[in-house]
């Protein structure tokens, strides 16, 4: 894990900022958004291993909203040396963010878990596949999740 | 192995995304979870589930896998076929267990 997000969102600005709308609930569409993106960081020719972290992250931040949320919006922004994912929603927020950390533990209706979602692995996920996150919640309003991968200099960096 | 001899093979069904059979399959990963199979499943592995939605093929499109083995008989809805169709993503049916699926699959790639 690297340092906090506070500095590193203002010191690079990024060249190119990708924004999708998401609809709560809207199964359908759900995954359009992250693939999307994917392709723009493929065009851009990031790393395979920055990739495959950053479809992690923007599948997992996606489906939170999906999930969870009324709406919201997901965004990356891409710089030279960085790659930020932002998920923001409008939604219950998150009341214990630690428990929410937890693997397994999740608020996903029934209905949903029976569709393979709301393992209690997204949160943990992000976190596994991301070089720092930050998130700022407030119940009853939304919640806002900031993820940051590192792009390894000259994007060379190899892993499965 | 190409997908293709994979699914002649174990004797697979190609409901969609035949334009994907030219694939290379390295691997497999056996999952129901989305989240799971998101973090595990590598580039150009087969993936078997018994999900027939269509976040399944978003998962599958993102983790590049060669192809989606939908098991045990389970009919995959008519949009995850449609979508699988339009992201080239070979989804494959087959009556046989996810287990078998595996079992056959890890002796034809070992």
């Amino acid at each position: 894990m690297a340092d906090t997000t506070d500095d590193r969102t203002s010191d690079v600005k990024p060249v190119l900022t990708l924004s999708f709308d998401i609809q709560g609930r809207d199964f359908k569409a759900s995954g359009e958004a992250s693939h999307r993106i994917k392709r723009t960081l493929e065009q851009v020719g990031l790393d395979w291993s920055v990739i495959r972290r950053a479809a992690v992250v923007l599948y997992e931040a996606e489906m939170n909203i999906v999930i969870h949320a009324t709406r919201g919006v997901l965004k990356a922004e891409i710089s030279p040396s960085r790659l930020t994912i932002v998920a923001e929603d409008e939604g219950p927020g998150i009341p214990d963010i630690e428990l929410a950390m937890q693997e397994g533990y999740s608020t996903a209706p029934e209905e949903i878990k029976l569709m393979g979602f709301g393992a209690g692995m997204g949160l943990p996920n992000i976190k596994e596949h991301a070089d720092s996150l930050e998130i700022e919640t407030e119940v009853g309003k939304g919640t806002r999740l900031v993820a940051v991968i590192d792009v390894p200099e000259g994007g060379a960096e190899s892993q499965a | 192995m190409k997908l293709r001899d994979v699914v002649e093979a174990l004797g697979l069904e190609v409901a969609a995304g035949r334009e994907g059979l030219d694939r290379e399959v390295t691997g497999g990963y056996c999952g129901d979870l989305l989240s799971d199979v998101m973090a595990r499943a590598k580039r150009n592995y087969l993936w078997m589930t018994i999900q027939g939605h269509q976040n399944v093929v978003a998962v599958a499109v993102l983790t590049e896998v060669s192809g989606v083995v939908v098991c045990g008989d389970v009919e995959p809805e008519a949009a995850t076929l449609e979508r699988a169709d339009r992201e080239k993503v070979p989804i494959l049916r087959t009556p046989l267990t996810a287990y078998e699926v595996c079992g056959r699959l890890y002796r034809l790639l070992n």
